[in-house]
């Protein structure tokens, strides 16, 4: 566990599910202009979790999954959906089972809620049929299940941000995907806002039985709210498994440069990163007093998290 | 149990032809066989009220002039009765103007219309972008260059509405491919079309300084955008290539929602952007050169006409038919001032430019209040 190369090969153990995978990425180099971001990156996304890409900025992250969901094109290499090569599908081919929420996503002024998650339909209409009973009933599933039908009359721009994703989330559901990419979803959000955001995320996929891939900044929420953690660094994945494999005190000051503590999480009893700063730390600047015998768990005479 | 007694039998109902469903209030259903769209009842009442206020003002405009005719008369002549002389005079004579103002306020809408949804920006319109500065500039150089003489001849029919229409086409073209960078942002696509506009009005004013004095006098006439001189042989082929490349746009248009989501949205939702892009912003550039070339550039009708449109209908973007006829609308009401303000006959762009002018600046505060908001 200590050997971050090591971690590579429990990538098989987390995809331990009865499906086949149906993304896969192969020996794939991703880049803009002269610019190389990904090299020969291989992946295999679980089918029916939640997967999590995490890494430090600028490591590839929404480059990868640009490419996963066919928004850029490989400079080498393939993405294979369903066996198929991406980038030789047609893009309503591809729509019709793959979607892709980008981050921050920005509502035409006035777009009303109920109109921005019909356009989710968009793949499976036509010119004569625009608002077919499928569609109108895909719509009203999707307001329901996000939790936003009663503010379907609503004009986007007026809700508030955590509403406002939510109503994203319901599009990418009515577009009637069983894989979803969303990039950075909680962009943005408070941290209630984010939960709230991401307890939906799992709902897609522990009751609609969704694909979900996903990027995510915040490594405890990433860890909290997902099945299969991806880590990249510098255009690589470094270590990929179920969270209490992958996330360790080497990793997180080999890959972000981190010194931190994991402990368990109280609510979850998954792995839980606590940073270590400079100051406020126990016996140093602005931190307490390591004997004034707080009720923290764990806390016996030495520090009361594990420093690797 | 209780519920099969109280719901209509599922496949009752999607056997019924015309079927209307409310199932989500604010986008209630019309489907006719296997035909479906989203019944829009203000959509539809606002264009209705904007084609009967067209027609009104185009009989209004039909009966202005030196024999004045009441709307009325003009309604009799139109529906085929009326006094010879009455007939002349505002079929033959009047008609070609008034028609001319509908198709080039219609194109110029249209045009406006698409280019706001592309880029998502309400200033990206034909004239804010130079498209048609640079079908101006095609113009007067054809004037310039052929001399007062032979544009008498063929080159009036055919040379200069060609010259306009390629001019624009051009100038699209590299505005496009400058603002291209991993697709067209509209602030970029904004910028750079103000760019382009402003280097193609100092090569129309080089050319005018430079030119012959009878040349200059036809371009400045031509360049103010001016309905006098409209004759059937120039409004009948631009009416047709508005009912042509309209109807495109229209079935064309059904993607123009999602493309309002933004690039990355509206790909996602599996439309091929670049090429429904290009041909969209193809059919704008064809109907705003169509229309500079039938009446020279008229100014602000692009910009205006849809952003008034979307206020009207409460849309999220431009709707391309309410659009056409508030362009209309604009074009023969701007006419009917040009022409009956002032004892002297203003060209129609002056007008729309009077017009117009204050509605920029209104954006342009609003936009920039929103932006600081």
């Amino acid at each position: 566990m200590t050997d971050i190369s090591t971690f590579a090969a429990t990538d098989t153990d987390a995809a331990a599910t009865t499906d086949a995978p149906r993304l896969i990425a192969e020996h794939l180099s991703l880049g803009y202009g002269d610019r190389l971001i990904v090299d020969d990156l291989d992946l295999i996304v679980p089918t029916g979790v939640v997967t999590t890409v995490i890494g430090p900025n600028g490591c590839g992250k929404s480059t990868l999954l640009r490419a996963l969901s066919r928004l850029l094109r490989p400079r080498a290499g393939s993405v294979l959906l369903d066996g198929q090569v991406i980038t030789s599908m047609r893009a309503r081919e591809v729509a019709r089972v793959l979607g892709m929420l980008p981050q921050a996503p920005v509502a035409p002024e006035g777009l009303t809620v109920a109109d921005l998650v019909s356009r989710g339909r968009h793949p499976h209409q036509s010119w004569l049929r625009q608002w077919s009973s499928d569609d109108e009933q895909e719509v009203g599933v999707a307001l329901e299940q996000t939790g936003i039908a009663d503010l379907a009359d609503r004009p986007v721009d007026e809700l508030s941000g955590g509403q406002r994703q939510r109503a994203w989330i319901s599009m990418a559901l009515a577009q009637g995907t069983d894989i979803l990419l969303l990039d950075e979803p909680t962009t943005y959000l408070d941290l209630a806002h984010s939960v709230e955001v991401l307890d939906l995320v799992d709902r897609l996929h522990s009751e609609l039985g969704r694909t979900v891939v996903m990027v995510l900044h915040d490594l405890n929420l990433a860890v909290r709210y997902s099945d299969h953690l991806v880590v990249m660094k510098a255009g690589r994945i470094v270590a990929a498994g179920a969270p209490a494999e992958v996330i360790s005190v080497e990793l997180l000051r080999e890959v972000f440069g981190l010194d931190g503590a994991v402990i368990d999480d109280p609510v979850s009893g998954r792995p839980l990163i606590v940073p270590i700063g400079a100051r406020h730390v126990y016996g140093t600047v602005g931190g307490a007093d390591r004997k004034e015998g707080r009720d923290t768990p764990g806390d016996q005479d030495q520090r009361p998290y594990d420093q690797g | 149990m209780t519920d099969s007694t109280t719901l209509p039998a599922p496949d009752r109902r999607t056997r019924r032809l015309v079927q209307v469903s409310a199932a989500i209030p604010s986008r209630p259903a019309l489907r006719i066989g296997p035909v479906s769209l989203v019944w829009r009842g203000r959509h539809v009442l606002v264009c209705a009220a904007l084609a009967v206020a067209a027609f009104l003002l185009l009989c209004v405009s039909l009966g202005r002039g030196d024999y004045p005719l009441s709307v009325p008369q003009v309604l009799d002549v139109l529906a085929g009765g009326g006094a010879r002389l009455d007939r002349f005079i505002v079929l033959d004579l009047r008609l070609p103007r008034g028609i001319g103002a509908v198709v080039v306020g219609a194109a110029l809408a249209v045009a406006g219309a698409i280019t706001q949804s592309l880029s998502r920006n309400p200033l990206a319109s034909p004239d804010i972008l130079g498209i048609t500065a640079g079908a101006s500039a095609a113009a007067v150089a054809l004037i310039v260059v052929t001399g007062g003489g032979s544009i008498v001849g063929l080159l009036a029919g055919l040379g200069l509405p060609l010259a306009a229409l390629l001019g624009g086409l051009l100038t699209a073209f590299v505005i496009y491919l400058l603002a291209w960078r991993n697709g067209v942002e509209g602030f970029r696509l904004v910028l750079i079309g103000i760019g382009a506009n402003a280097m193609l009005i100092a090569l129309t004013n080089w050319m005018l300084v430079s030119a012959d004095i009878n040349d200059v006098a036809r371009a400045q006439v031509w360049l103010t955008g001016s309905l006098n001189g409209a004759a059937w042989s120039q409004v009948v082929p631009a009416g047709i290539a508005l009912a042509v490349i309209g109807t495109w746009t229209l079935i064309a248009g059904f993607t123009v929602g999602a493309l309002r989501l933004g690039d990355d949205t509206a790909r996602s939702l599996g439309i091929r952007l670049q090429t429904q892009q290009g041909l969209l912003l193809a059919a704008a550039c064809g109907l705003a050169g169509i229309a500079t070339a039938a009446a020279g550039p008229i100014g602000f009708v692009a910009l205006a006409a849809p952003q008034l449109a979307v206020r009207l209908v409460r849309a999220d973007g431009p709707p391309i038919v309410a659009s056409a006829l508030t362009g209309a609308v604009l074009v023969v009401g701007s006419d009917i001032i040009a022409r009956t303000v002032l004892p002297v006959a203003l060209p129609v762009g002056l007008v729309t430019s009077a017009l117009g002018g204050p509605f920029l600046l209104y954006l342009l505060v609003r936009s920039n209040r929103k932006v600081s908001a």
